[in-house]
């Protein structure tokens, strides 16, 4: 009924952005801007999803980098095996890229299905284990994974429905699909019962379970979808740079994801996308002065951390809000109600 | 990947069982040292200090400076580990002390945010070379052959003043007045601070304290270690392995856990040398799982 509607108009706003992000391909005459926006669907992708983890269900994870890594390796592996090609012919890129997302799911079910007994640091810190782990088995398996050096030589990619991704459009416009199909599969769970299941989890454990819901099913649920997300956001990375790197699972780029988060928003649904833009925008603006983007990147988290106190877009709500002041509905709910929610329910369990 | 036949043969001839034994102590002590500073500000204080490594770097690299200019190597430590207490009081002043409060998310963020301004700043000062002390010429002595093995005396010196110094510092929290103090304020603030006690004072002595330990690490090891900026990121790793594996907050645990990894460290080199990092991540992972206290740890992991 009235859910069933909401799915559609949000499906539908996800097809008009993909046409506007199409457009936009096919109208830009140069490579530049599509070859950033590739690069921002992948890590678009991966902090959405653990966004999912962390905004939504409350679940701190370090190591999401992991999914990110184990959705370009397996595209990557699985192209450049022998015979893998020349067998699938025209469905190699659409089949390989399924594989990918069913590979990580299932290596996310499993990591998931461990961590998600623990709770708060001995849950972020076991993950990070898992990524760790992860690293150091693709630097020791080199025979498959290229050790150190990563995947390189070059992932095939056999043209499929008149795309060919070797081209700058063509694999713009894939990315661009492959970005709003994930973006759209997030967004659906979190409008769901599900997803409110999910906040309901991260609000209060508790009595999440006095309901009588298994909170450790839907938390392992949760942080398997949020893999296959980061999966695929590999996958872009590894069409767009035809290789894949042990860096890729690296603490950094988990790292780097929470921080995106944070600085963007951690309590609207946009507010990461935005947190990934920004943090391009700081990265590329100081690379004109300076190598030292690390010291630029450091100064803006503790402006971030210090003086907003909460993410941009966060602020930018919260700062609207109080404008409009008392009068409106007590239906909204402002990212500072929430926090002191949040707050409130960990003194309560510690 | 696994070469046991290199292992075994280490272990049926004592020679190499004594060299490999000597570099696991070492590494394993100078890990204490720095894990001892992790589970001090975890312990008492209740903030995991994602930035531990960054004060290792430190003491690392203002050791180096020193040692260029006095030619001392005790004068180098001290004021190694000096810098790291003082970068670490106004690191807890200006940043740590504003999240207290916050969620773990925050305090992971603003020592995020300080460890990629230190490794900047190092990369600024010092440049992006590896660096290289040397041992000092007071250790320049033969080494000592127990069983056919190889010790210099200088391994025995760094892991003799680590474990004295983690040690004294665990009696100074556990015994001393300032410890009584510090823990109190941790446990309550208000009725402390009640009390005419400075709290802030305390809490960043502490954290300073706990740096300064990072810092004495970093510069202890500075001869024995190449310098380059991010190296204290593998050194956080690891000692956050320590510090789980042992057990939250318990510093028997951290010493246990920092000796197991010396020596993961050291044989494993020889049998599986690929999969070093790989071995200890197996181990927190399969102490998480089924003692998510830790070995030693007295808080239950909920």
């Amino acid at each position: 009924m009235n859910s069933t509607r909401i799915f559609a108009r949000t499906s539908l706003m996800a097809v008009i952005g993909l046409a506007v992000l199409i457009l936009i391909g096919v109208i830009y005459p140069g490579t530049w801007l599509l070859d950033t926006m590739t690069g921002l669907f992948a890590s678009g992708l991966l902090v959405m999803s653990l966004h999912l983890l962390v905004g939504y269900t409350g679940l701190v994870s370090f190591g999401h980098a992991a999914y990110f890594a184990s959705g370009g390796y397996i595209f990557g592996m699985l192209l450049q095996a022998d015979g893998v090609v020349a067998a699938l012919g025209g469905w190699a890129v659409p089949i390989a890229t399924l594989v990918a997302l069913l590979g990580t799911g299932g290596f996310a079910l499993f990591v998931g299905l461990i961590c998600a007994r623990l709770s708060e640091i001995y849950f972020a810190f076991l993950t990070l284990a898992f990524q760790m782990l992860l690293v150091s088995a693709i630097q020791g398996l080199v025979q498959y994974t290229g050790g150190d050096q990563g995947l390189t030589g070059g992932i095939p990619r056999p043209e499929f429905l008149g795309l060919n991704l070797v081209e700058v459009k063509d694999r713009y416009v894939f990315s661009a699909f492959l970005f709003m199909a994930g973006l759209l599969v997030i967004r659906l769970v979190t409008l769901s019962s599900f997803g409110a299941t999910l906040r309901m989890v991260r609000d209060n454990e508790t009595r999440t379970a006095f309901l009588g819901i298994n909170t450790y099913r839907v938390k392992v649920a949760a942080f398997t979808i949020a893999g296959m997300i980061a999966g695929l956001g590999g996958v872009i990375l590894a069409i767009f740079t035809s290789a894949a790197y042990p860096e890729w699972a690296g603490w950094a780029v988990s790292g780097e994801a929470i921080f995106m988060i944070m600085l963007g928003g951690l309590h609207s649904f946009y507010g990461p996308l935005l947190g990934v833009v920004v943090m391009r925008a700081i990265n590329d603006i100081t690379l004109i002065y300076t190598t030292h983007t690390d010291l630029a990147k450091g100064i803006a988290i503790l402006f971030v951390v210090l003086v907003l106190r909460r993410g941009i877009l966060d602020w930018i709500l919260d700062v609207r809000a109080t404008r409009r002041k008392r009068g409106t509905s007590g239906d909204q709910i402002t990212s500072q109600a929430l926090t002191k929610t949040a707050k409130g329910t960990k003194d309560a369990a510690s | 990947m696994l070469d046991l036949g290199a292992l075994s043969n280490c272990f049926s001839n004592s020679a190499c069982l004594v060299t490999q034994s000597a570099t696991g102590v070492i590494i394993g002590m100078l890990l204490f040292l720095v894990a001892s500073g992790v589970t001090l500000i975890f312990g008492v204080l209740h903030v995991v200090n994602f930035a531990h490594g960054a004060f290792y770097m430190i003491g690392a690299y203002v050791a180096y400076s020193t040692y260029g200019v006095t030619g001392n190597y005790y004068v180098a430590v001290l004021v190694g580990t000096i810098a790291a207490a003082i970068v670490g009081v106004l690191f807890e002043r200006s940043a740590i002390s504003r999240v207290y409060k916050e969620n773990l998310l925050m305090q992971l963020l603003v020592c995020y945010a300080f460890v990629l301004i230190c490794d900047d700043a190092v990369k600024i000062i010092w440049g992006s070379e590896y660096l290289a002390m040397g041992v000092p010429d007071e250790f320049r002595v033969r080494p000592w052959r127990i069983a056919g093995g190889v010790v210099p005396p200088f391994y025995l010196f760094l892991a003799g003043t680590a474990l004295m110094v983690a040690v004294l510092s665990l009696i100074l929290i556990r015994y001393s007045r300032f410890g009584k103090i510090v823990r109190a304020a941790a446990a309550n603030p208000t009725m402390v601070s009640v009390l005419g006690i400075r709290v802030p004072i305390y809490f960043a002595t502490l954290f300073g304290l706990g740096c300064g330990l990072a810092g004495m690490a970093g510069a202890l090891a500075a001869p024995v270690r190449s310098l380059t900026p991010g190296m204290g990121l593998s050194i956080l790793i690891e000692s956050f392995i320590v510090t789980v594996i042992g057990g939250m907050g318990s510093i028997p645990g951290a010493l246990l856990a920092a000796l197991l990894l010396g020596f993961t460290r050291a044989f494993g080199s020889l049998g599986f040398p690929l999969f070093v990092d790989g071995a200890m991540f197996l181990m927190m992972v399969v102490i998480l799982v089924f003692r998510p206290q830790g070995l030693l740890g007295e808080r239950a992991g909920r």
